[in-house]
């Protein structure tokens, strides 16, 4: 997210509105705590679970997240808009990265970027009228031996060609993952007792939000 | 010399290994088990010295010595994998979490045990969503067995690990951008000194490795310092995980001992297996972005600590080639290389900020066809006045901008005059006028650009 200046003759966000983060998610953003010495340092994990579970984080969940970790709300701005992973405004319920480094330019990625453009209709960082998508592009994701490379929210597409933009964009399955995100124990371990792991965060803090 | 066995990748492929009962059927947490029950923390720190370890994230820093320098007087420990891994041409440790994950964590726990670490954060980009699934089921599961916790093994020694999520950030793959980052805030790096194994995360003493470097300590342990030690150069031992990308016809990720040529990494059978659709090399950059770039008669450097300055590079790196086909504009490669680090340069510095961004403009207008010759010593100087070298800047980001441009500018300057010769007469001035109209408007700026 780039700098940007906010209008302070407004009020930013309405101030009397009901609260944006659920208890659940307060919770959740709670649980972080015994894992750090601060309270600030569970402000990333904290953006991650909100903007996961809401889309972005509006300048009101970020006053609420400052509440909960017991900062001031500009803390929360300051390290949010340092960072190009979270959103302060919409975005689509599908966010297509498209990685634009070296490794992944060689071989085609500008080609592949502008079959999105024109199978989404979007330019980088738009969203599409209906909120399905928004578009970006990104530096290196680390995958450069199948590039070109897409990112649809958590799923990464390799080795796409433009001819085949349309139809991965076309499939409601683009952002399943495999494997599917992690649950607690669901392996032969999961018998085992654990009362070490009791006190703390437990395992994917995103499942088990989605599922509250 | 005896034919190099694999150790890091070995359990690659093997159904199930990302599962602990699989991972210890293949004598799995052996090592550390018997490491932590048997021996002193000092003791592993002065093996892992003795065996040469050199950091495989960039800087080769050895890292025994680096575990060494922590204050001997501490209660708390910290350390942070670096698996931040955005250096473009760089997948070996994305592949090393996905393959292996319970490797990581045993290197973690000895890694730990060795610096009387509490607490584990393994620093983890964003981007690696499967991978995050992967290792977070992992570590629950070393939790579940006791691996993680109070009294690993049941012996006194006691440690947590947690995997801490970036969120897109270059510079947060810096060490002490890595601890900013995971303290809440923005990833700007700090001066040092004071180190992070003297003042590092919440004021504590830190250590920060690579997933990789963590990936070699076990195997150090199972197989003995000798024969690390055989494997590899003079100043560089171990096997270490080469990748390779762009048009080749196997890219990938690829094990071998330390000294590999840059001509093996692309041709080899074992390796790249050459180029696709019968292209040309014309370069190839070896280390990851920021180490600069090898012409095609240059292939022939080995990629270890010491050969690669003999060609005029940063360093060794990251070991992730990035071919560069013949047919490929080098003009377009360097506004490639010079928007990635103005995109990432965190600002903090002036040197850096605007050296970065200066570049990028001056790149982007050599691509658009409207460069001049003087624009290529211009680069080269912009590249000689940023950085940690000259001392102008708090981190090595405008070190490892200025590797890949100078040495792209420098060795294929013949390619770069015949381009900017072949330019339309006028080109410079309409390009100009149409991207930054002040600088005719303004009478002086005007003056000081037509007289160039
Ligand atoms: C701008 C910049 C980016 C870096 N990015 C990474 C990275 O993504 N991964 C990494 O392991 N090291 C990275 N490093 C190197 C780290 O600062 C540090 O040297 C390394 O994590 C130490 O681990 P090692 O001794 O095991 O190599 C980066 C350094 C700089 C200056
Ligand atoms: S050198 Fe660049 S990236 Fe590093 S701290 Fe300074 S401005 Fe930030
Ligand atoms: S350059 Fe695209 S993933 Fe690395």
């Amino acid at each position: 997210m780039a700098w940007q200046a906010l209008d302070r003759t407004k009020p930013v966000f309405d101030k009397d509105a009901p609260p944006v983060l659920s208890e659940a998610l307060r919770a959740k953003i709670r649980s972080f705590f015994p894992r750090y010495e601060t309270q600030r340092a569970a402000l990333l994990p904290a953006l991650h679970v909100v903007q996961d579970a809401l889309g972005h984080v509006s300048h009101k969940a970020m006053a609420e997240i400052a509440e909960v970790l017991e900062i001031p709300p500009s803390a929360v701005l300051d390290t949010l808009s340092f960072y190009t992973h979270y959103w302060d405004h919409e975005r689509g319920s599908k966010v297509v990265v498209a990685c634009r480094s070296l490794s992944c330019q060689l071989v085609g990625a500008e080609k592949v970027l502008d079959a999105c453009k024109a199978e989404l209709g979007i330019d980088e960082h738009g969203t599409t009228e209906d909120g399905k998508y928004s578009l970006v592009t990104e530096e290196c994701l680390a995958a450069c031996d199948h590039g070109p490379c897409l990112l649809i929210n958590e799923k990464l597409h390799k080795c796409v060609t433009p001819e085949e933009v349309a139809r991965i964009l076309k499939d409601p399955k683009n952002a399943e993952i495999d494997p599917p995100r992690s649950n607690l124990f669901d392996g032969p371990a999961a018998a085992a007792p654990a009362p070490a792991i009791e006190a703390v965060g437990k395992t994917s803090d995103i499942q088990e939000m989605r599922e509250s | 010399m005896a034919k190099f066995e694999p150790v890091l990748t070995k359990n690659f492929g093997i159904e199930g290994i990302r599962t602990l009962d699989v991972y210890r059927k293949q004598g799995g947490y052996k090592t550390a088990e018997k490491v932590i029950k048997e021996q002193k923390p000092e003791e592993v720190v002065e093996v892992v010295k003795a065996s040469g370890l050199r950091g495989r994230g960039g800087a080769g820093f050895p890292a025994g010595l680096k575990w060494s320098f922590l204050p001997p007087d501490r209660e708390v420990t910290y350390f942070c994998v670096n698996a931040d891994e955005s250096e473009p041409g760089t997948f070996c440790n994305r592949v090393l979490m996905e393959e292996d994950p319970h490797q990581l964590l045993e290197g973690i726990l000895i890694a730990g045990f060795a610096t009387k670490t509490t607490t584990a954060f393994i620093y983890m980009r964003v981007e690696f969503h499967e991978q995050f699934h992967i290792l977070q089921k992992a570590v629950d599961e070393a939790y579940a067995a006791g691996y993680f916790g109070k009294n690993v093994f049941g012996s006194d020694y006691s440690i947590d690990c947690y995997i801490h999520r970036g969120a897109g950030a270059y510079v947060c793959g810096e060490e002490t951008g890595l601890i900013e980052s995971l303290e809440g805030k923005r990833g700007w790096p700090r001066i040092k000194p004071p180190f992070p194994a003297i003042e590092g995360a919440f004021k504590r003493p830190t250590v920060v490795n690579n997933v990789e470097t963590l990936c070699c300590v076990p195997h150090i342990f199972e197989r003995g310092v000798d024969w690390f030690r055989g494997i590899g150069t003079e100043n560089s031992k171990g096997p270490k995980l080469y990748t390779v990308s762009g048009p080749v016809n196997r890219p990938g990720c690829f094990e071998a001992a330390l000294g590999l040529t840059a001509r093996d990494l692309i041709f080899g059978d074992d390796h790249g297996q050459g180029m696709r659709d019968g292209k040309k090399v014309k370069g190839c950059i070896p280390g990851g972005l920021s180490v600069g770039v090898l012409t095609e008669a240059e292939l022939d450097c080995h990629l270890c600590f010491d050969d690669v300055r003999n060609y005029g590079l940063l360093g060794l790196g990251t070991a992730g080639a990035i071919v560069i086909p013949d047919d490929a504009d080098i003009r377009q490669v360097l506004k490639n290389i010079a928007r990635f680090y103005s995109h990432e340069s965190c600002g903090q510095c002036t040197q850096c900020r605007e050296g970065t961004n200066w570049m990028y403009k001056i790149a982007a207008r050599i691509a658009a066809g409207a460069g001049r010759i003087s624009d290529l010593d211009l680069l080269v100087d912009i590249t000689t006045n940023m950085g940690m070298m000259p001392g102008l800047s708090i981190c090595g980001l405008p070190d490892g901008a200025a590797f890949p441009i100078r040495t792209i500018v420098q060795k294929f300057r013949s390619e770069f005059e015949e381009h900017i010769r072949n330019q339309k007469p006028g080109v410079v001035e309409q390009v100009i006028r149409k991207t930054n109209p002040a600088a005719y408007e303004l009478p002086i700026l005007g003056q000081r650009a037509v007289s160039v």
